[in-house]
């Protein structure tokens, strides 16, 4: 099986956001990067099929000259090689203008199954997926948590999460895009000597020239969704804490819910 | 030229979920011809709901192989819908359908598509949409300048439902449906169904959510007894310690690698309040924090903090809330 990933690296969960002065982005100072929580499980699970089956697992993402860090990150867990589409031009990208770079990095690229996290934590989109597996011409299984491949690899069996904890099972033929929600699996640790094996697996670094798109059709100038101000929301204000004995706690809460919030 | 609001209705079972009523009534105030889209198999009848809530015009696409939802059928009547109405707005549920099939539909469409929207407006003709960003840290205004449909799809929980007009009707046209197996490339098995019936986190009104606390998976049961006198439309949930220690579901976790929630009532037990976690229920209407911690940072975002046992305060909740239900 030849098992692409399409990966993002993103601000640690814990990062406080703050607005630029102008309100056209957030302030990027001292932020923490890291692999996208939900893509970690779609390189475990690559890993998984690589070890079943047999294969590569190559990490495709998009991003600055950080993004190399999270590439060699997946790559220490066990993947074999990294594609970074790595240009100015692609900065400013909204999904759609993402998923036509990512088109035009894997259109090249043999592949059987692609697998991603449901969205990524910093933009929350949860569009990339869909839109690149519409720009291959493939399906895609969105919110997965748990994937079957069969024998011969040309189909899958996979679980997706919707409403209130029920699944729907799904048998899609590949090539498709899976794309993974935490229960999938635990994602590995990348151990000592993979880190060191890491250092010396290929990445091949994709600029605009070498990407065969024009200017226009990726990043900021190719987005179909543009933001026009970023904003913080109100700050909650801290309430009232409520004193006594937990008799009397339950019964004043119990009463304000009902005749002060109305919400009971 | 494009022209006119559409909404993608969304039901389940024969009944309009409430996201759906919430984006018809949004939709009618931007003073544009509205227009529905059902979807389904046997859903004729629920046109005249879609009619008092604010749609014009409902297009009924109603065939059996739309009985269950697929991606593949979904975005080819739609697109195809689209390809042939030419709206300028397309409005569609951020639910776990919404979500999957609309970004492959703008993508089919070559437009842009803002997703999980919290608020909408109209600005001469162009749709400015907010939404979140960071789980909620932050937020966002969009628009998509040169492409049409311009599409969003809208949170539930969030947009005020207005009153049904019971004169008003919606002139009916029934579609054809296009779609072949051939067109399905991914096909629904079976559904599993969840442990619990309760309704889904992001569309409940009230949440009693678990944290690290709670200690054991067997703990959240006086969680549920507590859910369960608050009555339908509430569910439990967890933070993520809560999960990464096994004592509740991952579908259960609130935050920003969870579910990112917004009920009237949200019930915080033994939840310190991590950063990630406040993001997911920060935009909750009340916020009720119970933990043992004084300095608990989610007694800064409660509007009701209670310092105390949870073991003991939840049951007494629970029986408090059950003798307020008896004298209703």
């Amino acid at each position: 099986m030849d098992i692409l990933v399409c990966m993002k690296q993103v601000p640690d969960t814990e990062t406080k956001i703050v607005i630029n002065p102008e309100g056209t982005g957030i302030v990027t100072d001292g932020i923490k990067y890291v692999m996208n929580p939900y893509d970690e499980f779609a390189v475990e699970e690559a890993l998984k099929i690589k070890e079943k089956m047999g294969g590569t697992v190559t990490i495709v993402s998009m991003g600055p000259q950080r993004a190399t860090e999270a590439i060699r990150t997946a790559l220490a867990m066990g993947a074999d090689k990294g594609v970074h589409l790595c240009d100015d031009a692609f900065e400013g990208a909204d999904s759609y203008s993402t998923a036509k770079a990512l088109a035009a990095a894997i259109k090249p690229l043999s592949y059987d199954i692609i697998l991603g996290g449901k969205q990524a934590v910093d933009h929350d989109n949860a569009q990339v997926y869909a839109a690149l597996a519409e720009l291959l011409d493939i399906s895609h299984v969105s919110i997965v948590t748990q994937l079957d491949v069969a024998e011969d690899g040309k189909s899958a069996v996979a679980q997706r999460e919707v409403e209130g904890g029920a699944r729907e099972v799904i048998e899609v033929s590949l090539p498709a895009f899976i794309a993974c929600q935490k229960g999938l699996n635990e994602p590995r640790y990348a151990s000592l000597p993979g880190i060191m094996k890491a250092k010396k697996k290929p990445i091949d670094v994709i600029d605009l020239a070498k990407s065969g798109l024009s200017a226009d059709e990726v990043g900021e100038k190719g987005a179909k969704l543009k933001i026009r101000k970023f904003f913080l929301p109100p700050e909650r204000e801290a309430g009232k804490i409520l004193e006594g004995e937990p008799e009397e706690l339950a019964t004043q809460l119990v009463k304000l819910l009902r005749e002060e919030a109305k919400a009971i | 030229m494009p022209q006119g609001i559409w909404v993608i209705a969304e039901q389940k079972e024969g009944k309009l979920k409430k996201v759906t009523l919430e984006m018809l009534s949004k939709a009618r105030e931007m003073g544009q011809e509205v227009t529905a889209l059902l979807l389904g198999s046997g859903v004729e009848g629920l046109a005249a709901d879609l009619g008092q809530y604010g749609a014009d015009k409902v297009l009924v696409f109603d065939a059996e192989v739309l009985k269950d939802y697929s991606t593949d059928a979904y975005t080819k009547v739609i697109c195809d819908a689209v390809k042939e109405g030419d709206p300028s707005v397309l409005l569609g549920p951020a639910t776990a359908s919404g979500k999957d099939f609309l970004p492959k539909v703008a993508a089919r469409l070559g437009t842009g598509l803002a997703s999980d929207c919290t608020d909408l407006s109209m600005e001469d003709g162009k749709l400015v949409a907010t939404r979140p960003m960071y789980a909620g840290k932050c937020l966002v205004e969009t628009v998509v300048p040169d492409a049409t449909p311009q599409m969003a799809s809208i949170r539930p929980n969030v947009l005020a439902v207005g009153d049904p007009d019971a004169s008003k009707s919606a002139e009916v046209v029934k579609k054809d449906v296009n779609v072949t197996d051939a067109d399905l490339k991914a096909v629904l098995k079976e559904v599993i169904k969840g442990a619990s019936e309760k309704v889904d986190l992001t569309e409940a009104t009230i949440i009693v959510s678990g944290g690290r606390a709670m200690k054991d998976a067997d703990n959240f049961k006086i969680l549920w007894d507590l859910a369960d006198a608050l009555g339908s439309g509430t569910t439990v949930g967890a933070s993520r310690a809560a999960v990464d220690s096994g004592y509740a579901t991952h579908d259960m976790q609130v935050g920003q690698t969870g579910k990112v929630v917004n009920p009237n009532l949200y019930i915080a037990c033994g939840i310190s309040g991590a950063i990630q976690h406040l993001a997911g229920m920060r935009t909750s209407k009340v916020i009720v924090a119970i933990n043992k911690d004084p300095e608990a940072p989610i007694f800064q975002k409660a509007d009701y903090g209670l310092v105390g046992d949870l073991f003991k305060i939840v049951p007494l909740l629970t029986e408090e809330v059950k003798k307020l239900k008896a004298q209703d």
